[in-house]
């Protein structure tokens, strides 16, 4: 689809900044969240989670536990579907172990019961008998020929032989001939580099309140980024058609990627089966860090050539990625993202999916792409150190644009890199002076952004006020950006239009809300669903002046004469047209249905300058910029939100957040005490530069922009800090023992 | 479970060496609630000890010293200028604990018998030579402040003793403290090392120290040697080198999650001599 509008001045109401539809009822506490579901009769549901990393249940007896009383029931893997396979018995696998625990805190059996007080209690009361089994939960020694293995006949078929079972997925990427291009390079660094698991941190932990009935019928309502989703692997592990559930999205208090699959939603379910009551289940803090999906930790060796005039002559990489204990780490798209800014005539990736006694990982913001810049930005910022040169100019010379071949592969349609490093070069914070014993990093990043399915319905009411629904659950201001995209296109105030969020019964299929898709996606389908109430609204303005269709065109909010030869008639505004539509016609509304392409890459530039403290290893950020391409900022504000945010889960990633195990595999640190997102305090103000060059797949330019802002800080930082320290630090968080112990080691 | 709201002292200590099995005292509950929700520990009785006249009081003392009540939130510390103005060191370590939410329930009292080793409350009132009144079934006593923990998550008190309330001694002229912590965060995060020092000049050159660690060993250090060190000096660089080798060298810390032995042994040293100058700047006045 080609855009229609090409300047900002054209617009009236995308680029300004009202107040989110959706923020009131946020502020006031009425918006209703997970766990603010209830139903009469309804029970509590609790999970029976594993102590170990990895062992054989040799039995569970909930004898004990159904003695209790205002116990219902109790649920092991026996009260699921036997004949799941694929993706969807891994799901299963995950929310109830079967032969095996496979990571601590995975869940073994369930009970239900009348108060979450007595379920807790009747967890305890739950005998579970254990074989334990050797474990493994760092990704290089999973891969080792000897290492516990977490479960046969997983392996694609694409992995080379003589490695470890767990080695499960095996990626390649890239064009050239290496050799050729290390042979042109004047200097080559080669490092290897860790970076330990994060959690998407969000604040709301997952709830769910399920009813499922002996007829093979249910509802779920849930915090969920996908509704459609949740309908359809819930009715595969629970053996019932999907069209018996219907799933209703809560508010989402953060999803990050981690509210994109399930935990607890088809235990809930399995719970109300067997007991015919409503069951609710809401995991606390502790559950959401040991058994909902972080990222995976990885291990990433990178080598590149530049010549002494700054061209990356070469650039290899090989990417190591525990996927928890299933298939699905991301290792694909870190190779495929590792190289993605820029022109490389010889460049490969190597990627390796491992599973190891971890918890399942989801999808964390950019999947994978965070820990490809920073393994790549932080060779390309030595290599700038050591020949001396100019890391932005550097970054300027080897930067895609249009019409260049992705390291991934395909050829880059229009891009904003340039434009990005441009405004990065302009901007005051990368010319202003750096106090002594401060650093400064730069870093890209850059992420795919996708379309998928989507689905929207525009619906005029009688006073010619307007209700679309999505299927898209708001995470990022969606709400605010759609009604701007139908305001601009009808012609009437935002404050005219509502929007509503569907349940899994009342709108064709969405894809969820993740991959930077719903501005993009959602907004595409929502301008053609207007267009197409448009051409409606005109039609019954034709019919009523008396003349063709095609004469009459849409401005402003009313139906107009296209041109003068078209007759004099007043403009017919919205309001009388919706007012007698049931005497004209019948109920106008708009649909448009589409699994668009062209959702257009997004790139960024970071710039950061920190402080280390020499005696102690701590770092402080001193000042952050974000540039990024948004393609056409639709509602401003949020995308700054979405700039700021990225940046701030970069600065816990890059300092701080990690999973910390024993040497029993246990999690160490499953709270926010240990676990250490940033506090407010701990952060600068994030400068924010929108750079808006348009994306030709979307009618108004849009790009999407949630991931890429994620995608540069571990590397900007990660430079910063080194600079800062005198050290190259290779290893995330930089936590400040690491940083001290890296700092005494360059002193000797 | 059994919740008391006792109004005397005499009330609280017959409930608690009468209760049977697991018994918490409940002063701002930032620790016992915690715990009771994490699943940590399931109390058979809770005595809340706030009903009690004049728990919630700071009051100077006949002699010129403090009597801090047990149940007097660290926000009331920091609001009271005059007990600021005499042990800025004890303040700033309970002011550490938490966030402003917490900072109004949290008790110097509470962090002190809670026993953690890296309770921020603790060193600046060991440093302070602080004591404890204990109120138990035989009549009271008093403690002194690092006799109380005995290790994470123990105490000396006996069954049935409360304590009521912490006593500082008069400041008296020419006195300085200070109490700082690592974290790797600004903010709502708990001591990686903490280290308060107690310091009575003499024109320039010191004449009384007290340096304290804590989160380097099972309860906190009181460092006598490393205290004789900067007697009869003004702190030059010398001095604060020996000091920051004499706090590494007392460590016995552990490795865990929020750091290493190494990392911890060499940052004693470093709040060690930071600790020290910033008393003895506020000794200097």
């Amino acid at each position: 689809m080609a855009f229609d509008k090409l300047n900002s001045s054209d617009f009236k109401y995308i680029g300004t900044r009202p107040d989110r539809p959706d923020g009131v009822d946020k502020v006031t506490g009425r918006a209703n969240y997970g766990a603010d579901a209830y139903a009469a009769g309804m029970l509590h549901g609790a999970m029976v989670r594993s102590p170990h990393a990895h062992a054989r249940i040799i039995r569970i007896d909930g004898s004990r536990a159904l003695a209790l009383a205002g116990v219902k029931a109790v649920v092991t893997r026996a009260d699921f579907a036997e004949d799941v396979e694929g993706e969807y018995w891994n799901v299963l696998d995950n929310v109830m172990a079967g032969e095996r625990a496979l990571y601590h805190g995975h869940a073994v059996a369930a009970v239900a019961a009348t108060s979450s007080l007595i379920a807790r209690e009747a967890v305890a009361l739950v005998d579970v008998e254990y074989e334990v089994l050797p474990h493994v939960t760092d990704v290089d020694e999973a891969m080792q020929p000897d290492a516990p293995v977490i479960r046969e006949g997983q392996v694609s078929t694409s992995v080379p032989a003589g490695l470890s079972p767990n080695v499960v997925g095996y990626y390649e990427h890239g064009h050239g001939d290496l050799d050729a291009g290390f042979a042109e390079a004047d200097l080559i660094i080669e490092r290897h580099f860790t970076v330990e698991a994060a959690h998407q941190g969000y604040i709301e932990p997952h709830a769910c309140l399920a009813q499922l009935g002996p007829d093979g019928r249910g509802e779920l309502w849930c915090c969920t980024q996908g509704q459609w989703f949740d309908q359809k692997f819930c009715a595969a592990l629970l053996g019932i058609e999907t069209s018996a559930l219907k799933v209703t999205a809560s508010e989402i208090g953060g999803g990050f990627g981690g509210k994109t699959t399930q935990f607890i939603e088809p235990v809930a379910l399995a719970l109300s089966r067997k007991t015919n009551r409503p069951v609710k289940v809401v995991m606390n803090r502790s559950e959401v860090f040991k058994a909902s999906g972080p990222t995976s930790s990885s291990s990433m060796d990178v080598k590149i050539g530049m010549t002494n005039d700054g061209r990356i002559s070469a650039a290899q990489g090989t990417y190591r990625l525990q996927g928890g204990a299933f298939p699905g780490a991301w290792a694909m798209l870190t190779a495929q993202c590792a190289f993605a800014p820029y022109q490389i005539n010889h460049v490969k990736t190597t990627g390796y999916d491992v599973m190891c006694n971890r918890p399942k990982v989801a999808a964390y913001r950019a999947p994978g792409s965070p820990i490809a810049a920073f393994s790549t930005e932080s060779v390309i910022d030595e290599l700038c150190n050591r020949l001396r040169l100019d890391p932005m100019e550097v970054r300027l010379k080897n930067a895609a644009r249009e019409g260049t071949r992705s390291s991934y592969g395909p050829i880059y349609p229009k891009i904003g890199l340039v434009d990005c490093l441009e405004a990065a070069k302009a901007h005051p914070h990368w010319t202003s002076p750096l106090k002594e014993g401060h650093g400064r990093g730069i870093s890209c990043g850059f992420w795919f952004n996708f379309g998928m399915e989507t689905s929207v319905n525009l619906m005029l009411s009688e006073d010619g006020s307007i209700q679309i629904t999505v299927g898209t659950p708001d995470i990022g201001g969606s709400r605010a950006s759609i009604a701007l995209m139908a305001a601009e296109e009808l012609g009437i105030p935002y404050e005219n239009i509502r929007v509503n969020i569907a349940d899994t019964a009342s709108l064709g299929f969405n894809e969820m809300s993740h991959g930077s898709r719903v501005t993009f996606a959602c907004g595409l389908a929502t301008v053609e669903a207007a267009r197409d109430a448009t051409d409606k609204l005109c039609a019954r303005a034709a019919a009523k002046w008396g003349i063709s269709e095609e004469a009459v065109k849409w401005r402003d909010g009313c139906a107009i004469p296209a041109g003068s030869n078209a007759g004099e008639f007043d403009p017919l505004p919205i309001e009388e047209i919706a007012g007698r539509m049931g005497r004209t016609g019948g109920p106008i509304s708009g649909h448009h249905s589409v699994t668009p392409d062209g959702a257009g890459p997004s790139f960024a530039v970071h710039i950061v300058d920190s402080e280390v403290d020499p005696e102690t290893g701590k770092t402080e950020i001193t000042r952050y910029t974000v540039v990024q391409d948004a393609g056409r900022a639709i509602h401003p504000s949020y995308v700054e939100g979405q700039y700021q945010g990225g940046a701030a889960q970069g600065i816990g990633w890059a300092l701080n957040e990690e999973y910390i195990y024993d040497e029993q595999g246990r999690l160490q640190n499953d709270g926010f005490l240990d676990y250490r997102i940033p506090v407010a305090s701990d952060l600068p103000m994030i400068d924010t530069v929108i750079v808006e060059t348009p994306n030709p797949g979307h009618p108004y330019g849009v790009r999407g922009v949630g991931e890429t802002s994620i995608c540069p800080p571990l590397a900007a930082i990660a430079n910063s800090v080194s600079n800062a320290a005198g050290v190259r630090l290779t290893h995330l968080p930089m936590s400040p023992p690491r940083i001290l112990k890296a700092m005494k080691e360059r002193l000797g | 479970m059994r919740y008391h709201r006792p109004e005397t002292f005499e009330e609280a200590v017959r409930l608690a060496a009468g209760a049977p099995g697991v018994t918490r005292f409940l002063l701002g509950g930032t620790d016992v609630l915690v715990q009771l929700r994490s699943g940590m520990v399931t109390p058979d009785v809770m005595i809340d000890l706030k009903g009690i006249p004049g728990i919630s009081k700071v009051m100077r003392t006949e002699d010129g010293g403090w009597c801090i009540g047990a149940a007097v939130p660290g926000s009331k510390l920091g609001a009271n200028a005059d007990l600021v103005a005499d042990w800025p060191g004890v303040v700033e370590g309970i002011e550490l604990v938490g966030s402003t939410q917490i900072q109004s329930r949290a008790t110097l009292t509470g962090n002190l018998c809670n026993a953690s080793p890296a309770a921020d409350g603790v060193p600046g009132l060991v440093a302070a030579s602080a004591t404890a009144t204990v109120v138990g079934p035989h009549g009271s006593r008093i403690a002194r402040v690092e006799d109380i923990p005995t290790g994470p998550g123990s105490t000396s008190l006996e069954p049935g003793e409360v304590i009521s309330g912490i006593n500082l001694p008069r400041r008296g002229e020419n006195g300085g403290d200070a109490y700082l912590r690592f974290i790797p965060r600004s903010e709502m995060d708990i001591a990686v090392v903490g280290c308060a020092v107690n310091l009575r000049l003499d024109g320039d050159a010191v004449v009384e120290a007290r340096v304290v660690l804590g989160a380097v060993a099972p309860t906190v250090l009181v460092l006598p040697d490393a205290a004789e060190l900067l007697v009869g000096t003004a702190l030059g660089e010398g001095e604060l080198e020996k000091l920051a080798a004499a706090a590494s060298a007392a460590c016995k810390p552990i490795s865990d999650k929020r750091g290493t032995i190494e990392f911890r042994t060499e940052v004693a040293g470093v709040l060690a001599k930071r600790a020290a100058k910033i008393a003895y700047s506020r000794a200097k006045g």
